[in-house]
């Protein structure tokens, strides 16, 4: 069976994009797009940055302590950014969580 | 940091056009960028024969339809040019024998693929192959809740139950399902259930889309048209369905432009945002376009490209932007947010393209055509027309249900 359709983004989540929903980067217009059934998202670059880290492997948290570390910031507010727009994509169904049985 | 993510709006309402571009909200009517998805129609083939098909009442004979390495050329010139997403429809796009090919050439050159189909030729060996080959998303027709009556409206024996089959397939290979529920008078009774099938077969969307009144539905007008009660009650229906079922089941919902006060903005606008290719190979503003006589439609089997195509040809530049209006659309303050309608509605119930559509209740044709669709719903025979290559078939007998 498929991962789980709606999930609850925490710290300790593996977010990944589902099969259908792909992050691209669009050479005609130099954008970076999110593909999804009847959808084009455009991400902003923060958000792309993050969901080229959204590989199914990493947690949510080791995501937080990169970007913490990269850009000098405060963690709890990288945090608090990073799971509201995780939360944000997986309600609408472009991201799931990687398999229990994934290695 | 920032957690916005810009979503382009759905302008379009039609099932068949929700397309959108980057350029967004442009201000002026007369930007138009490349199209970010196309509908490529593979085949007018189809089994089923259902009296409201979008497809032009002149279908396209297979002997004149794009061979796979036509198709797989216009593939690569779609990504080439920054087309993002390609929907093969038809017909019945399953019926083409390449089209596993044709997904894996889509795939291979970055395109994101949907499958628009009736899917009563998919085998679940299909489906997965078709997934092997990249596909997306599935989107699968249905007619209606009941196998009897749905069977009725496709002309098709156990079209219903098979694809209730294809739908389970779909959905145990991982693919995100869009159910397609046309909606008219004679199954909006079944609306309620219709959810609940949605719902129970995993759907990711519904698309409840009443018939828009072109081509062979025109010929069924009296047959399909709604009454103004029932409209009232779906619009119920799906109002609280969309609350319910919030997180569980996207809905989007298109109501016959009939019964609206201003017209739909058809495609996005005229050659704005969308075209697609039809099975001949014919690059069209939209896929009703051809009932438009008069107007040239240049075919990727021309010396063009199909950018040039988009960018150039008379039958694009005809109706794009707000230059070509007549009054009242011409002084309207309405005349960008709607770009005066749909051409060929315009052009199927006034025998003028360039006209308002009537669909608009500026036009001075609105109040004869609506009444006259009320009329239809009130008395009109159940009687269909059946969709097919010689010219349509009448219903055996007038109490068909």
């Amino acid at each position: 069976m498929a991962g789980p359709r709606h999930i609850s983004v925490s710290e300790a989540s593996r977010p990944m994009l589902p099969r259908h929903t792909k992050l691209k980067f669009d050479e005609t217009r130099k954008v970076w797009v999110i593909l999804a059934p009847e959808r084009v998202l455009a991400p902003d670059e923060i958000a792309v940055e993050v969901l080229q880290l959204c590989d199914g492997v990493r947690s949510v948290a080791g995501i937080v302590d990169d970007l913490a570390a990269k850009y000098a910031a405060p963690r709890a507010d990288i945090s608090a950014d990073v799971v509201a727009m995780l939360q944000d994509l997986a309600d609408k169904g472009f991201l799931t969580e990687a398999r229990e049985k994934t290695p | 940091m920032s957690d916005e993510l810009v979503e382009t709006k759905m302008t379009a309402r039609d099932p068949n056009d929700g397309l959108a571009v980057l350029e967004k909200q442009s201000t002026t009517a007369e930007a138009f960028g490349i199209p970010l998805a196309v509908l490529a129609e593979l085949t007018h083939r189809c089994p089923l024969q259902c009296p409201y098909c979008s497809n032009p009442v002149e279908l396209d004979r297979a002997s004149t339809e794009l061979t796979t390495a036509e198709w797989n050329k216009v593939l690569s010139e779609l990504a080439e040019i920054g087309v993002l997403q390609v929907h093969f429809s038809g017909g019945e796009p399953t019926a083409r024998k390449d089209l596993v090919e044709l997904v894996q050439h889509a795939s291979d050159v970055g395109l994101y693929t949907n499958l628009i189909t009736s899917a009563v030729l998919l085998t679940r060996d299909k489906i997965a192959a078709l997934a092997e080959a990249g596909l997306c998303h599935v989107q699968i027709s249905f007619q209606g809740s009941e196998a009897a009556s749905a069977d009725r409206v496709a002309g098709y024996r156990a079209a219903h139950q098979k694809k209730i089959q294809a739908a389970k397939w779909t959905r145990e290979l991982e693919l995100p399902l869009t159910v397609n529920a046309v909606m008219h008078r004679q199954n909006l009774h079944q609306l309620p259930d219709i959810i609940q099938m949605a719902v129970d077969l995993d759907a990711d969307r519904l698309e409840v889309a009443n018939v828009q009144y072109y081509g062979w539905a025109l010929k069924n007008r009296a047959a399909l048209m709604p009454t103004f009660a029932q409209l009232e009650e779906t619009t119920c229906i799906v109002e609280e369905a969309r609350e319910r079922l919030k997180g569980v089941l996207t809905i989007d919902y298109v109501i016959p432009d009939y019964y609206a006060l201003r017209p739909k903005k058809c495609m996005g606008g005229w050659g704005r945002q969308f075209f697609n290719i039809s099975p001949a190979g014919k690059v069209l503003p939209c896929h009703a376009a051809e009932s438009i006589t008069g107007l040239q439609f240049e075919s990727v089997r021309s010396n063009h490209s199909i950018a040039w195509i988009w960018q150039n040809s008379e039958a694009f530049n005809r109706y794009r932007g707000t230059g070509w209006m007549p009054e009242p659309c011409r002084s309207c303050e309405f005349k960008e947010v709607d770009f005066g309608g749909c051409r060929c509605q315009a052009f199927a119930l006034t025998g003028d393209a360039g006209n308002t559509d009537p669909a608009c209740t500026l036009s001075p044709l609105h109040q004869q055509i609506f009444k006259q669709a009320e009329q239809e719903a009130a008395s009109g025979s159940n009687r269909f027309l059946y969709r097919n290559f010689a010219g349509g078939t009448l219903e055996p007998s007038d109490d068909g249900a």
